[in-house]
C-alpha cells in the first residue's frame, strides 16, 4: 500500500489533488482511498488530505500517520505545521517551490531523505502559465508520477479530463505535465551526479 | 311560490337555515347534502366553538373540492374531542402527526399528491392557536416561505385549553387563564407584543388570508371557498371562542365572537398577496366592555375592585384595530396598512 | 455501475434508484453532499416523478416524510447528530405510526460540546425510537443497504435509518459500485402502500390510543421489529443473488471459528478491527471480529451464536451511555448471559478521534494478556493526564467550562497548530 498525504491551505485544491490521484489509481485498476481532514471550510486554513493506493481493497479508513509519499502544496506552511512528521527516511517529498531546498532552509533536514526521492517544483508558477491562476494541485500530481512512478501521468491526464470542463481540464493537464518534466530533469539530473 | 329581490344584512348570523334565500345562496350547513365531515358523536365541550368552525370550514372545503380534500391536524382540542379512541368524527381522510408540526406534515402531503399526479386531490392543514402560533410557527413560515398548496386554518381560541387553559402568544392582554391568573400587581395576561398571525402571514405574501369568525357563517364558508379556488399556499384564522377557557355561556359562543368582531377586538379582513383586499365593515361599534363582561376570563376587571385602566387599554387597542384596517363602515374605504388597500 | 466516486454521491446514486417520490430535507454537516446530490437529480429531472423539499428544520423534514409517506409516496431524508435530535419526537411519530420511511444519518458526535465528526452517539441515542438501525461498514455496503432499507421497511411497515460514519465514509472517495436503474428496479418494486390518506377511502390515521389499547399497538411494534430479524438475512440473501455481494446479513463475523477473542464493533472501524485482527493472527493470536449491522432490532441470537465460543469478547463502540456504561457492550453483554465469556467494553473514536491499529493493538493485547478490567469502561487513547489535571482545577474550585480549559492545556502541550 502506497500512503500520501498533503498539506496545504484551504482554496488550493488539497482536496482534490487527492481526490484526481485517486481517480488516477483507480484508472490504473488499483485500489484507492481518498479523504481529507476536516473542519469549518475557510480559505486559508491548514488542509490535510490524504490517498491511498493499493492493488487489494482498502478497508482503514484511519488518517495516514506515516506517509510514504508527502506533497507540499504551500510552503508557508514549512517551519509552521509538523509537515514532516511520520514521513520515513526511504519516503517521497515533493515540495511545492521555486526555491531550492537550500534556500527553503530545508538541506539539512533533507539529508535523511534519499536524494531521489525529495524534489521541489514551482508548481504555482506552471499553474500561473497553464492555467491563469496559483492553483497548484494538478501541476504536483504531475510531480508526483515523475517522482514515485506510483501512477503514469497519463492517468493522471485521464483524471483531470474527467473531471474539469474541456478548457479547464486540458490547461490542467498541460501544467501536470509540464511539472512531471520538470521534476523528471530534476530526479533525472541526479542519477548522472 | 312567488320570489322576490330580497336584501338581508346580516343573512346567515341569525338564519341557519337561509330558508328566505335564493338556493344558490344558501349556505353549506343548510344543505342536506353536506358532507358533515365531522360528523356527530365527538366529545367537544358544550358551545364549542372550535366544533362549530371546524365543521363550517370543512363542509366548505368538502363542498368546494367535490370532496376531494385530505386534512393534517395538529394536536389540540379538535385533534383530542374527534377521536376518542376507537371511534373518529373525520369522514375524510385525516393525519394527526405532532403538536409542532402540522404545517410541514400538509407540505408532505402535498408534496406526495404532486409526486403521483394527484393534484385534483386538495390539502387543508388545521391547528388551535398554540399549533400555529407557538410551536408550529417555525413550520408554518416554511410552509408559506415554500408556497406548498396548503390551506391552513388556525382554529384560535386564545390559549392551550385542552391541557387545561394555559396562555399562547395568542391570548389577549389581561385575559385570565391558568398561568396567567388574576393576581398580584398585573393581574391576568400581559400586554405584550402580541402575535397575530393573519399580519405575518402577510408578510409572506402568500396568495390568500383571511380572518373570520363563527359568528358570520356566509362569510367563513365564502373564504373558504375562495381559498380553495386558488392554488399555493393560503391560510385562514378563525375565532373560535372556548366556554370552558373564557368563561363564557355555551349558549353564548356565536355572541361572543360577533362581539369581538363588532368591537373591533378581531379585525375581520382578506389579504392577497400581502395587500388587504376587503375588510368586514363593523356597522354599530360595540364598547369593548359589552365583549368582556360576559366572559369570566375578564371578571376581574369588574366586580369588587375594578380596572377601568385596563378596560380603556383594552379600548385603545380595538380603537386601533378599527383605525388600521379601516372598520367602521361609516369611515373612509381605505386602510393605512402596509399592505393595505388604498 | 463501478466508479471512483464520494461516499456521499454513491448513496444519493443509490438512493435516487430506489426512486423516492418525495424527498424533505434540512442540511447538516456531513451530510450535505448527499441531499445536494439528490437535489440536483430532482431538479434536471433525472429523478422523475419526485418532490424535493427544502424545508426549515429538521424537524419539519421528518415531519413532511410522515405526511408525504401516508399518502403513499416512498418517502427519504438525511441527517446528522443534532438534526436527528431535533427530529426526536417526529422519529417515534413515524415509528408509532408504521410509515416506512428511509433515512441515512451521517453518524456524528452530540454536542455539548459542539463537535462535526463522527462518532455514533446520535443514532444511539435515538435506538429506542422504533427505527430499524442499520451500520454500515464501508461506502459499498452504506449503498447496497440503502436499496435493502426500502425494502425491509415497506415490508414491514416500519421506518428505517442506515447509518454510515460521517466524513470518515461520507466524504472518502472510494471505489463503488452503484447498482444500474434496471436492476435497482428489479429488486425494489413499487411502493404498495398499507395505510395511504385517499379521499376514495378515508379513514382516521393518528388518533389518540387509551390506556385500554396502547400496550398493544406497542407490542406490535416490538413485534414488527422482531419480525425484522427474519427479514433482514432474507432480504441480503435477495440482495446477494441479485447483485453479487454479500456483506452478511444481521452480523458478519470475521475468523470467529477459532477464536478465542472476539473483537464486537459496528461500521467503519471494523476495516480497522479487521486489519489489526489479520495482524494479530499472524503472530499466533486466535483473534476474530464480529460486525454488527443490525442493532435495532438487536440480534440476540446472532450475537450469542457468532460469540458463545470464545472466551474473551472485546466491544469496541463509538459512544456510551453517560453515567451508566456502554450501549452495545450491554447489549452484547445481554446476549451472553450465563455463558462463561469475560466481556470488556472500550469506547473508543468519540468525536472524530481516529481508531488507530495500534491502539487497537495494544487495548486487544492488554485483554489477552488479563491486564484489561472486565467491568469497567476503558476510554481509547484517553489523555489521562490532562483529565486528571482537570478534575485536580475543578476541586480547586476553578471557574470555567471544561472544554476550553483543556483545549487550552491539549493546546499548550502540542506546541504551535496541529499537523
Amino acid at each position: 500500500m502506497l500512503e500520501v498525504r498533503i498539506h496545504g491551505r484551504g482554496g488550493q485544491g488539497v482536496v482534490t489533488a487527492a481526490e484526481l490521484l485517486s481517480v488516477a489509481a483507480f484508472g490504473e485498476g488499483c485500489y484507492s482511498q481518498a479523504f481529507p481532514t476536516f473542519g469549518s471550510e475557510r480559505t486559508g486554513a491548514p488542509v490535510i488530505s490524504f490517498c491511498r493506493i493499493d492493488d487489494q481493497p482498502i478497508e482503514i479508513h484511519e488518517p495516514i500517520t506515516e506517509p510514504d509519499v508527502l506533497i507540499v502544496q504551500d510552503p508557508t506552511l514549512l517551519h509552521q505545521v509538523r509537515l514532516f512528521e511520520g514521513v520515513g527516511d526511504d519516503g517521497y517529498v515533493l515540495i511545492n517551490s521555486s526555491r531550492t531546498l537550500e534556500e527553503l532552509g530545508l538541506a539539512e533536514y533533507a539529508t535523511r531523505f534519499r536524494p531521489d526521492r525529495i524534489a521541489t517544483v514551482a508548481a504555482t508558477e506552471v499553474a500561473r502559465r497553464r492555467l491563469g491562476r496559483p492553483l497548484p494541485n494538478a501541476a504536483l500530481l504531475g510531480g508526483f508520477a515523475a517522482l514515485t512512478g506510483a501512477v503514469s501521468v497519463d492517468s493522471i491526464a485521464s483524471a483531470i479530463r474527467a473531471r474539469f470542463t474541456p478548457s479547464v481540464g486540458e490547461a490542467n493537464e498541460q501544467a501536470a505535465r509540464d511539472a512531471f518534466a520538470l521534476v523528471s530533469d530534476t530526479i533525472g539530473g541526479l542519477s548522472h551526479a | 311560490m312567488a320570489e322576490q329581490d330580497v336584501k338581508f344584512y346580516q343573512v346567515g348570523t341569525f338564519v341557519a337555515g337561509n330558508r328566505l334565500l335564493d338556493i344558490d345562496q344558501r349556505t353549506v350547513q343548510a344543505r342536506v347534502d353536506r358532507s358533515n365531515a365531522i360528523t356527530s358523536g365527538h366529545r367537544a365541550c358544550q358551545g364549542c366553538g372550535e366544533a362549530l368552525g371546524a365543521r363550517f370550514v370543512l363542509d366548505a372545503a368538502m363542498r368546494a373540492t367535490g370532496g376531494n380534500l385530505v386534512a393534517a391536524n395538529s394536536t389540540g382540542c379538535l385533534e383530542v374531542f374527534t377521536t376518542p379512541y376507537p371511534e373518529s368524527s373525520w369522514q375524510l381522510p385525516w393525519l394527526h402527526s405532532l403538536f409542532g408540526n402540522g404545517p410541514a406534515v400538509a407540505s408532505g402531503i402535498a408534496a406526495a399528491l404532486r409526486a403521483k399526479g394527484r393534484e385534483d386531490t386538495r390539502v387543508i392543514g388545521q391547528a388551535g392557536d398554540g399549533g400555529t402560533v407557538d410551536i408550529g410557527f417555525g413550520c408554518l413560515s416554511g410552509m408559506f416561505e415554500r408556497n406548498d398548496d396548503v390551506l391552513f386554518v388556525c382554529y384560535d381560541n386564545e390559549g392551550y385549553m385542552n391541557t387545561g387553559v394555559q396562555r399562547s402568544a395568542a391570548t389577549p392582554p389581561a385575559a385570565v387563564t391558568a398561568n396567567t391568573r388574576a393576581i398580584g400587581p398585573a393581574p391576568g395576561n400581559a400586554f405584550g407584543q402580541g402575535k397575530f398571525v393573519p399580519l405575518i402571514a402577510m408578510a409572506h405574501e402568500i396568495p390568500y388570508v383571511a380572518t373570520a369568525t363563527v359568528a358570520e357563517l356566509h362569510d367563513l364558508e365564502t373564504k373558504v371557498e375562495k381559498a380553495m379556488s386558488m392554488r399555493g399556499a393560503r391560510y385562514l384564522h378563525v375565532l373560535v371562542p372556548c366556554p370552558l377557557g373564557w368563561k363564557s355561556a355555551s349558549k353564548d359562543t356565536v355572541r361572543v365572537a360577533r362581539l369581538a368582531k363588532e368591537t373591533g377586538i378581531f379585525p375581520v379582513f382578506e389579504a392577497e398577496h400581502g395587500e388587504v383586499t376587503s375588510v368586514s365593515k363593523i356597522r354599530r361599534q360595540v364598547p369593548v366592555e359589552e365583549y368582556l363582561r360576559i366572559q369570566g376570563r375578564y371578571a376581574h376587571l369588574f366586580g369588587d375592585h375594578p380596572r377601568p385602566d385596563i378596560v380603556a387599554r383594552i379600548q385603545a387597542r380595538a380603537d386601533r384595530n378599527i383605525e388600521r384596517f379601516g372598520l367602521r363602515s361609516d369611515g373612509p374605504e381605505t386602510s393605512d396598512l402596509p399592505g393595505g388597500a388604498s | 455501475m463501478l466508479s471512483q466516486i464520494e461516499g456521499s454521491l454513491a448513496v444519493a446514486r443509490a438512493v435516487a434508484g430506489c426512486r423516492p417520490e418525495v424527498i424533505a430535507a434540512y442540511p447538516i454537516s456531513p451530510q450535505t453532499h448527499i441531499v445536494e446530490a439528490l437535489s440536483d437529480v430532482v431538479r434536471t429531472g433525472e429523478l422523475t416523478p419526485c418532490e424535493y423539499l427544502m424545508v426549515e428544520s429538521e424537524f419539519a423534514a421528518m415531519s413532511a416524510c410522515i405526511g408525504a409517506s401516508a399518502t403513499g409516496a416512498r418517502t427519504y431524508t438525511a441527517t446528522a447528530s443534532q438534526g436527528l435530535l431535533f427530529m426526536a419526537e417526529a422519529l417515534f411519530n413515524a415509528s408509532g405510526l408504521g410509515l416506512p420511511i428511509v433515512m441515512t444519518v451521517a453518524n456524528r458526535a452530540i454536542g455539548a460540546p459542539i463537535n462535526i465528526w463522527n462518532d455514533h452517539s446520535d443514532a444511539m441515542s435515538m435506538r429506542d425510537s422504533g427505527w430499524v438501525q442499520l451500520y454500515a461498514e464501508s461506502n459499498q455496503h452504506a449503498v447496497d443497504l440503502h436499496l435493502q432499507a426500502f425494502r425491509l421497511a415497506e415490508r414491514v411497515s416500519l421506518p428505517v435509518m442506515v447509518c454510515m460514519d460521517g466524513f470518515v465514509l461520507t466524504h472518502a472517495v472510494e471505489q463503488i459500485d452503484v447498482p444500474d436503474q434496471s436492476d435497482v428496479d428489479a429488486f425494489l418494486p413499487p411502493f404498495d402502500a398499507r395505510q395511504e390518506l385517499d379521499p376514495a377511502n378515508p379513514m382516521t390515521i393518528g388518533s389518540m390510543v387509551g390506556p385500554e389499547a396502547f400496550t398493544e399497538v406497542k407490542y406490535l411494534m416490538h413485534a414488527k421489529q422482531m419480525e425484522a430479524l427474519d427479514e433482514i438475512p432474507a432480504i441480503a440473501e435477495e440482495f446477494a443473488q441479485s447483485f453479487g455481494r454479500d456483506h452478511g446479513g444481521l452480523v458478519s463475523p470475521y475468523r470467529t471459528d477459532d477464536a478465542e477473542i472476539v473483537v464486537v464493533a459496528l461500521g467503519s472501524v471494523l476495516g480497522t478491527v479487521r486489519a489489526t485482527v489479520d495482524a494479530l493472527r499472524d503472530e499466533g493470536v486466535a483473534i476474530g471480529a464480529l460486525g454488527i449491522t443490525c442493532f435495532r432490532p438487536w440480534p440476540a441470537d446472532e450475537v450469542r451464536d457468532a460469540l458463545a465460543r470464545a472466551r474473551q469478547v472485546v466491544v469496541v463502540e463509538r459512544a456510551f451511555a453517560v453515567g451508566a456504561g456502554g450501549i452495545v457492550g450491554q447489549n452484547t453483554r445481554l446476549a451472553l448471559a450465563h455463558l462463561p465469556i469475560t466481556l470488556y467494553n472500550v469506547v473508543a473514536g468519540l468525536g472524530g478521534r481516529p481508531v488507530t491499529r495500534a491502539a487497537l493493538r495494544a487495548v486487544l493485547v492488554d485483554a489477552v494478556e488479563h491486564q484489561l478490567q472486565p467491568n469497567q469502561l476503558h476510554f481509547l487513547d484517553l489523555h489521562e493526564d490532562v483529565v486528571r489535571q482537570e478534575l485536580e482545577r475543578l476541586r480547586s474550585g476553578a471557574r470555567g467550562p471544561h472544554a476550553e480549559s483543556i483545549v487550552r492545556v491539549l493546546g499548550a502541550a502540542a506546541g504551535s497548530s496541529p499537523s
